[in-house]
């Protein structure tokens, strides 16, 4: 008896001096957007009770493949509702895996908004459209969810300023996101290059388009890419730039 | 009274019974594991290949440190689980202790054992594991060469190096020692259970419900150390599985190593020392409980 209790006595005092050294790594794993995963209700709904216990478990990367298994069935089956819930759920429980995200966002903004917009079902355009844009607003939303657990890597930031240049058109945003990619260690060096070429469609914003693609053709040969020297002629011309601060023409 | 000659500890003696423990255990065909490992890996891979092959490497990292997880997990529970009520049934106990051997030294013999078995499984997979890996990033490395044969070297430069990235990575070795340092966690705390359990199936049980149990301490921990809701009986329940139990989500970092996720180096490290300090502790433990029992 007084053995059980010495036992017991001993595990007790052992959990109190670890506990707060097990508190402060969990602290710091959670800085470092290692423990992102959220074990509510709202997951248990998401992933049923087998997959929620196996997550738990500690298995959870498991768990998401094998939903991403059926996502990627359910794409080439074109069931695009199906391809939606799975990749919330695969998300959702591997928000540190930057290809969901990115696979996500890609099926809905490019894939499902395609075949929305081609729907042989609706002959109506405006609502074909309508879909569209709500798919574009599905991929736009897995990017943005997917930047906020992954704030450091550059991937995610590049995949929306993509979206907002090739789905929206909006130039503004993603010069912006390249920019943001290119701050980020590990981004590209197309990155910079690209938020300078998506500033130079943005109205208003000439000089500075102007000055970013100047800094880069003054990086040397390397940058003075053919897409680089025509955005800098044309912003020459437009800004009125006095002709002995222009670029050399270039050699037919 | 110890003999003139008798050493009160001798790693000689300890390293007999860990090579008894091991042949032991390697005669139960534990080793059949790894070939489930192996048929579960060419399957993957060769299944994988509709993919893509970034997703493909992710695929293949995460099922194969998924499975490493799970097997080192169960061969730590079952084989240190059947240790002592193997050796008191096969009555092969009572001929070690006859003799002039501590039973601290007979249990750390039997642990060690079990650890060196988790060790060989983890390195053989391990290296299963980065075998394939590396053949199918071969594979996809000289398929990528073709097919940008006529590419600037820059671009050709870029596009391999992506594969290589996406690959292989030395993060995947922390992941792995971690799951091994669980693994070691594990033995050594079903090892303790069974000093005081009567039979195998018992621990085993037993083991199940500390496993899941020590997955959601954490959850248990926070809430009994963050909020004051809840009633007394609620909050000293909490406060008991938050003192008794391991936090096991801690050695959970595979998930975040495949996804690409870099583990500091401190951070590692001081994983590693409470794996370690929960494997020494839980022997202390064990080497307490059987230190006086009556066999």
């Amino acid at each position: 008896m007084m053995r059980s209790f010495a036992v017991l006595l001993s595990v007790a005092l052992f959990g109190a001096a670890k506990l707060p050294a097990e508190h402060a790594m969990a602290e710091t794993q959670r800085a470092l957007h290692l423990r992102a995963v959220d074990f509510g209700l709202d997951l248990r709904e998401q992933v049923g009770q087998l997959g929620f216990i196996a997550a738990l478990s500690g298995f959870r990367s498991l768990v998401a493949d094998a939903l991403f298994i059926q996502a990627h069935v359910a794409w080439e089956r074109t069931e695009w509702g199906r391809v939606l819930l799975l990749f919330r759920q695969v998300t959702t429980l591997q928000p540190r895996a930057l290809l969901f995200w990115d696979m996500a966002a890609w099926h809905m903004a490019w894939n499902a908004s395609a075949a929305a917009l081609n729907d042989p079902a609706q002959p109506r355009l405006a609502l074909r459209v309508k879909a569209q844009r709500e798919y574009f607003a599905l991929g736009k939303d897995f990017l943005e969810r997917g930047i906020k657990n992954n704030p450091d890597r550059p991937q995610l930031y590049e995949a929306l300023a993509r979206l907002y240049r090739d789905k929206y058109f909006d130039h503004e945003h993603a010069a912006e996101f390249f920019g943001k990619a290119a701050q980020l260690p590990g981004a590209p060096s197309y990155d910079k290059r690209f938020a300078a070429y998506e500033l130079s469609h943005c109205d208003g914003r000439e000089k500075e388009a102007y000055e970013h693609l100047r800094q880069l053709y003054d990086l040397g040969e390397r940058e003075r890419l053919p897409t680089l020297l025509r955005r800098l002629k044309e912003m020459e011309i437009k800004l009125d730039i006095p002709l002995a601060q222009r670029i050399p023409d270039q050699l037919p | 009274m110890n003999s003139p000659g008798h050493r009160a500890f001798s790693p000689g003696r300890i390293a007999a019974i860990t090579g008894n423990t091991l042949t032991e255990l390697t005669r139960l065909k534990i080793f059949y594991v790894l070939l489930f490992f192996a048929v579960l890996l060419i399957g993957t891979s060769i299944f994988m290949a509709r993919f893509t092959f970034q997703q493909e490497f992710q695929v293949l990292k995460d099922i194969s440190l998924g499975a490493m997880s799970i097997f080192t997990s169960v061969l730590a529970v079952v084989t240190a689980a059947r240790m002592i009520p193997q050796d008191m049934e096969d009555r092969t106990i009572y001929t070690i202790l006859a003799k002039p051997v501590p039973r601290s030294e007979y249990l750390l013999g039997k642990l060690l054992g079990v650890l060196v078995l988790l060790a060989l499984s983890v390195f053989i997979m391990s290296a299963l594991f980065f075998v394939v890996l590396n053949l199918r990033e071969q594979a996809v490395l000289s398929e990528t060469a073709r097919q940008m044969a006529g590419a600037p070297p820059e671009q050709m430069a870029d596009a391999l190096a992506a594969v290589r990235a996406s690959a292989f990575n030395v993060n995947l070795l922390s992941g792995i020692a971690l799951i091994l340092v669980k693994s070691f966690l594990l033995a050594s705390l079903t090892l303790f259970v069974s000093t005081f359990a009567t039979t195998t199936i018992f621990t085993t049980i037993v083991m199940v419900f500390v496993y899941f149990i020590g997955h959601l301490q954490a959850i248990a921990r926070e809430y009994w150390l963050q909020t004051n809701n809840g009633g007394w009986m609620i909050r000293t329940l909490l406060g008991l599985v938050a003192l008794l139990f391991p936090d096991l989500q801690l050695f959970n970092l595979s998930d975040d190593i495949v996804a690409g996720t870099a583990i500091p180096l401190t951070l590692f490290a001081k994983t590693i020392a409470l794996g370690s300090f929960y494997t020494g502790f839980y022997f202390l433990l064990a080497w307490s409980v059987f230190y006086r029992k009556e066999l």
